[in-house]
């Protein structure tokens, strides 16, 4: 039999209870360490003066949610790729003598669909151009298509979104009404009616239509975000003060506004490239002489048995593009959303 | 005294002129319905008809329970909202409906702090940034520079001045609402409406921004309209009391009469809910209400409270008691109903409407 249990040993010293892993007394104990939890914790509340609320003085820079947001995008390592992709793509599309040497209008014909050799790695389409160049220099269609649509439609769709919002009313209702009839076009139908009656051959008249059918997403998002930001009592505090309306928009509804609308239009961009190829693959988007991977896929659609290359690395390229900017919002959006921290 | 009513005679004993006067204000909000075109098909009668007198530098207390008018009350006074009738005086003038321009000189005298904290400062702005604001919008530059002043202020509602450049999620509820007091003493106002000031706040936090108030309140001379729905707030800081039910004000009183004497069977109810922290000592009255308070798109006739009244008969349903001085009140003292309490809280007058729970505590009897 042992002994009865509360005679043990064991059972003395600083550990007489144990259930209570810390001594309730004594150095270190509970008491101690409420202390000097309690300690920190109004130090922070007090004067954060510590190492995170570096000075508080004129000078400090103080965190905002722009520079949290940096803080938290540096160490995602999917906006890291992300944004590594797109500035490789941005300055090829700027410079793509960086790449290659090769002229993608040159062609052979004798080389038509023969695949890589050295010096052409991606190897020769059905007109016998160089696939390799080819890929590269169409990321200048697709991005600057991209960059300006969905800048056009973002700064077109936020400024009538915002001040529909903000003044609601009849201009209100009115605009919402134009923009569900955009919403109501089918974008490929759409694109068919509208770009085959046009003869240029640059990329504006397709960046054109995009922001056409691509505004009324962003109106949307400002209106809703506008009016969530505009019946905050900061902005019923700034009207008691006497403020304006330009006043109020610009100062306080705009900037707190204005993440979800930076959000969108980022994934929006991506699924403008994706758009801009679709066209050029039905023959209404970017024509040739033009340098596009949706005209290089739509021509090597037939031929996909007798020469997959060339399919594949304007698609892939393309494919690569788009999830690029679509994962760039996703970061960006997961950075700017207060929620998710 | 022979008569039974008297004409009010608010605040008689008070010094000077009305600053604020409030009469018969209004404001519905339109309801809109119907298929295939909306139109309004109701309205809800938030505010229908407050009367209130506020002079320079006293503290009025509005109290009242929730969603009985008391915030839209505050915010037709700084003229947030439009008024649907009524009218407001200010000073001498009427600003029921007046422009923006016409109320730009008013605005700076006129000023308000807001119940949440955390949603009436603009996150993307800095401190200094948002006390600086009605300085900047209302184009006023203090000797020194507004920087400094600023800084006076920060030290004033007991902040760092040298938190000028933080951003206010670095500060607690508490600092916030200091914030927004600094940021509403900014013009030096006359009147302040403090809609629920503290009512967001831990209670240790309460008493702290209450007696920042306070001392506001008496060493700047400010009038101000607080609104709660705590009375021992309330009575703390004001020195007389308005009540209200469903969009108007039911009794109005200096403190201790409206809290010793109280007249209005709603004041009695109000009061006699709040918890008794005495086990020994008088017996308070305890009176329960049952049911809610009635919709304010379709109120009762006559009296409003009649619904929920111990005391209600026939007259209540037809004719609405006016908001004067009955017989036995002090002077000051107004109170709109038809058969008034006695004017004590002692006795342990027990007055249970709930059917339910009378049943319970009868049975546990």
């Amino acid at each position: 039999m042992p002994e009865p249990y509360e005679k043990g040993p064991y059972e003395k010293g600083p550990y007489e209870n144990p259930r209570e892993a810390i001594a309730p007394t004594g150095a270190g104990g509970a008491m101690d360490l409420a202390m000097s939890e309690a300690e920190t914790l109004d130090k922070r509340e007090t004067e954060p003066t510590g190492e995170e609320g570096t000075p508080p003085g004129p000078g400090g820079r103080p965190r905002s949610l722009w520079t949290d947001a940096w803080h938290q995008l540096r160490r995602n390592p999917v906006f890291l790729v992300s944004s590594l992709l797109i500035a490789f793509l941005v300055l090829i599309a700027i410079w793509p003598q960086v790449l290659t040497d090769a002229d993608p209008l040159r062609c052979d014909l004798a080389k038509s669909q023969e695949g890589s050799e050295p010096g052409h790695p991606f190897g020769y389409d059905t007109q016998g151009c160089d696939v390799y160049a080819r890929t590269v220099h169409g990321a200048r269609a697709s991005i600057t298509v991209g960059i300006a649509a969905t800048l056009g439609a973002a700064l077109l769709g936020s400024l009538l979104g915002g001040l529909a919002g903000f003044f609601g009313g009849w201009g209100d209702a009115l605009l919402s009404r134009t923009a569900d009839v955009f919403f109501g076009i089918p974008v490929v139908l759409g694109g068919l009616v509208f770009l085959s009656v046009v003869t240029s051959t640059t990329v504006w008249p397709v960046v054109g239509f995009i922001v056409l059918l691509g505004w009324p997403q962003i109106a949307r998002i400002a209106r809703g975000s506008v009016i969530t930001a505009a019946q905050h009592d900061y902005v019923q505090a700034a009207r008691s003060l006497g403020a304006g309306s330009g006043r109020l928009l610009l100062r306080h509804v705009a900037p707190n506004a204005v993440a979800p609308v930076i959000v969108v239009a980022t994934i929006a961009l991506g699924t403008y490239i994706a758009l801009e190829a679709t066209l050029s693959f039905l023959g209404v988007g970017l024509r040739p002489p033009t340098v596009s991977w949706g005209i290089d896929i739509s021509n090597a659609a037939p031929q996909i048995r007798n020469a997959p290359h060339m399919l594949l690395w304007p698609a892939g390229a393309l494919s690569l593009t788009v999830l690029a900017f679509i994962m760039l919002g996703d970061a960006v959006r997961d950075a700017l959303d207060p929620k998710l921290r | 005294m022979s008569e039974n009513v008297t004409l009010p005679q608010q605040g008689a004993k008070q010094q000077g002129e009305a600053l604020l006067k409030v009469e018969g204000l209004q404001k519905h909000f339109p309801i809109y319905g119907g298929f295939p075109f909306k139109r309004q098909v109701g309205a809800v009668k938030a505010v229908d008809g407050v009367d209130l007198t506020m002079f320079a530098g006293e503290s009025l207390g509005l109290v009242g329970e929730s969603g009985c008018g008391k915030s839209t009350t505050g915010r037709l006074i700084t003229r947030l909202l439009e008024p649907t009738g009524g009218k407001i005086e200010y000073a001498g003038q009427d600003i029921t409906h007046a422009k923006r321009k016409q109320l730009a000189p008013i605005r700076s005298e006129i000023q308000m702090i807001f119940q949440d904290p955390y949603s009436s400062l603009n996150p993307r702005q800095t401190v200094g940034t948002i006390i600086k604001s009605p300085m900047e919008v209302n184009g006023i530059n203090p000797p020194g520079g507004r920087e400094k002043r600023v800084r006076e202020l920060l030290e004033t509602v007991g902040l760092n001045p040298e938190h000028y450049n933080r951003f206010p999620h670095e500060f607690s509820g508490g600092q916030r609402q200091r914030i927004g007091v600094a940021r509403a003493l900014a013009l030096q106002p006359k009147l302040i409406i403090a809609d629920e000031p503290v009512s967001a706040l831990d209670v240790s936090i309460q008493a702290q921004v209450v007696n920042l108030l306070q001392k506001v309140q008496e060493e700047m001379g400010i009038a101000f309209l607080f609104i709660a729905h705590d009375l021992a707030v309330v009575r703390h800081f004001s020195q007389r009391v308005a009540v209200m039910y469903l969009g108007k004000v039911v009794e109005v009183a200096d403190r201790d009469s409206l809290y010793n004497r109280p007249r209005h069977p709603y004041t009695h109810a109000l009061l006699s809910a709040v918890p008794e922290a005495t086990v020994d000592g008088p017996q308070r009255e305890r009176i329960r209400l049952a049911g809610d308070v009635p919709s304010p798109i379709n109120p009762p006739t006559g009296c409003r409270f009649r619904t929920r009244c111990w005391k209600a008969q026939e007259k209540c349903a037809t004719d609405e008691p006016p908001l004067v001085q009955i017989s036995g009140n002090a002077e000051g003292h107004l109170t709109a109903c038809h058969f008034p309490e006695e004017p004590t809280i002692k006795g342990g007058k027990e007055v249970v409407l709930d059917p339910a729970l009378a049943s319970l505590e009868s049975d546990s009897k």
